[in-house]
């Protein structure tokens, strides 16, 4: 909540005017491509899970198999009782995951599986849909991405309001800023109509490198894509190497929009989401 | 009195956000059930293999690989075993009386045998296999190319696939394993019927006597216990009508990607 609202009735009115600064923060665009990302987003890492757990072992190199030695894995073993067991797996270490990975739930039954039902597209197994969901969320994704980066290019967005200003980018001005992320604090009054750099960062490295960096090892799993850029292949060590690092870049975009979310609850969830929703933000007073 | 009321509107939050989050998988699974949503979700099929198509004009090769990196155990999977008295029987007399049959769209049917297809022109080539599941496995398969096979059989302008009749009875009597490919890649270099896995005769495990190896699709296309091939100009009549066996379960007849 921005402390405009909570500001006492007795103010004057010409000062609760000047508190409650509303600014135009997010264009159409942004918006909306903004959305339609949050829910292919949500259904590419559920379809991801689906087919993730066809195989819930990740190797680096060209190859990889049964046979040969997982870097990380979901998997299951019977315990000395006869329960079953789930355990997650990253190179030497494993701990017990009984319950989400490895070994869960699913409609009162026990499921062997990497991932449990309710995180996977469809929640029941079925590779061959989960396959069918993730590669036209993929291309919805790409069609969804090439628009906002061509507007963000076009309109000045990038270079406006991403891109850091030119004060943030010091060493005193960065540092500033991870010890206000740290007490939770956020920037009010002139400050707030730009968005920190902290943030600035993050949202350059998730759009042009993150997400463009899903596409890629996506596409280097893909035997004709192989064929056409075999460059694919060198550039992240081979197919299975690529299919570990979209495993771990899923996870890093997972992680991002849960900061994401928290930041937005902290920093006002109300004011921020409709900002997102109408593009139109109050700004929070000194 | 007023802990217990926070308790259960906590209570209430995290209830809600479960039966929310319990409405949208339920949606999902009736949306994935529906068939008109998944002719939706299978048009991306359609996208997926126009453009790897206009991408692969040049007609590129799949990556081939050193000798060096030959997967110390190449994952069997799928059928492994073909059932019926007719292959056991074949693989009794170690494919002797094995003929394979070429018909179809072709102005001049074939029946060759193991040794007529080895005298065929045949490539030899490392690449990766990669399973629907997600693993990768690397071999070296010998085998005749297909494109001269189907130009020897004099193939006609009308046909559009290709269709291979496999022995493997993975789904039961009545549905034997089936797949089909475009001519694009008929004649792609790299398409072979490999009789040969790592320079011994292909075991019955990797789809004796003969695979087809059609090196930029996934493992499913690269039918096992191929008895015969047909040219076809389309695929419908065929079994469940999708193009192969899997094809039939929902899988993409493009396995491309």
């Amino acid at each position: 909540m921005s402390a405009s609202e909570t500001a006492p009735q007795s103010a004057p009115a010409a000062e609760k005017a000047r508190r409650r600064e509303v600014i135009y923060r997010h264009s159409l665009v942004v918006r909306v491509t903004h959305w339609i990302n949050v829910l292919l987003i949500s259904l590419l890492l559920m379809s991801g899970a689906q087919i993730f757990n066809a195989h819930s072992r990740l190797y680096w190199g060209a190859a990889g198999a049964d046979a040969d030695t997982p870097i990380f894995q979901m998997s299951a073993h019977a315990r000395p009782n006869g329960q079953l067991a789930g355990t997650t797996s990253l190179g030497g270490l494993t701990i017990d995951t009984t319950g989400v990975f490895g070994v869960s739930q699913y409609h009162g039954a026990t499921v062997v599986q990497g991932f449990p039902g309710w995180l996977t597209i469809p929640s029941y197994r079925d590779l061959a849909t989960g396959r069918r969901w993730h590669f036209f969320m993929a291309w919805a994704f790409v069609i969804n991405g090439l628009i906002y980066l061509a507007f963000g290019f076009l309109s000045g967005h990038f270079r406006r309001d991403v891109a850091p200003d030119r004060d943030q980018i010091t060493p005193r001005h960065i540092l500033r800023s991870v010890w206000d992320h740290i007490r939770l604090k956020h920037p009010t009054g002139a400050e707030a109509k730009r968005y920190n750099v902290l943030q600035k960062l993050t949202y350059l490295v998730v759009i042009f490198v993150l997400l463009p960096l899903m596409l890629a090892t996506g596409l280097t799993m893909s035997p004709g894509m192989d064929s056409v850029a075999p460059w694919l292949l060198d550039l992240f060590g081979g197919r299975q190497s690529a299919r570990t690092i979209h495993f771990v870049s899923a996870n890093l975009i997972v992680l991002f929009v849960l900061v994401h979310v928290v930041e937005v609850f902290l920093a006002g969830v109300v004011n921020e989401v409709r900002s997102m929703i109408t593009g139109r933000y109050v700004v929070p007073g000194d | 009195m007023k802990s217990r009321l926070a308790v259960s509107r906590r209570g209430l939050i995290a209830g809600a956000s479960a039966g929310l989050g319990g409405l949208v998988l339920a949606g999902c699974d009736r949306l994935s059930r529906a068939p008109s949503y998944r002719d939706l979700l299978n048009s991306a099929e359609g996208l997926t293999y126009r453009s790897q198509r206009l991408l692969e004009a040049a007609q590129p090769l799949a990556r081939e690989f050193p000798a060096s990196a030959i997967s110390r155990i190449f994952k069997l999977n799928g059928s492994i075993q073909p059932g019926g008295a007719a292959y056991h029987a074949l693989l009794a007399d170690n494919f002797a009386s094995y003929r394979l049959a070429v018909g179809g769209l072709v102005a001049r049917p074939l029946s060759l045998s193991l040794d007529q297809l080895k005298a065929l022109a045949a490539r030899t080539q490392i690449t990766r296999h990669d399973c629907v599941e997600g693993w990768s496995a690397i071999g070296q398969w010998s085998g005749a190319r297909l494109g001269p096979l189907l130009l020897a059989a004099g193939l006609r302008p009308s046909a559009r696939y290709i269709v291979f009749h496999c022995a493997d009875d993975l789904g039961g009597p009545g549905s034997p394993y089936y797949e089909s490919i475009d001519l694009v890649d008929a004649f792609h270099p790299q398409t072979i019927l490999a009789y040969a896995l790592n320079g011994q005769p292909l075991p019955v495990g990797h789809g004796a006597p003969i695979r087809l190896r059609v090196e930029r699709q996934l493992g499913y296309k690269q039918a096992k216990f191929v008895m015969g091939i047909e040219a076809v100009d389309r695929l419908d009549g065929i079994q469940g009508g999708k193009g192969g066996f899997w094809e039939d379960r929902g899988y993409e007849w493009y396995a491309g990607i």
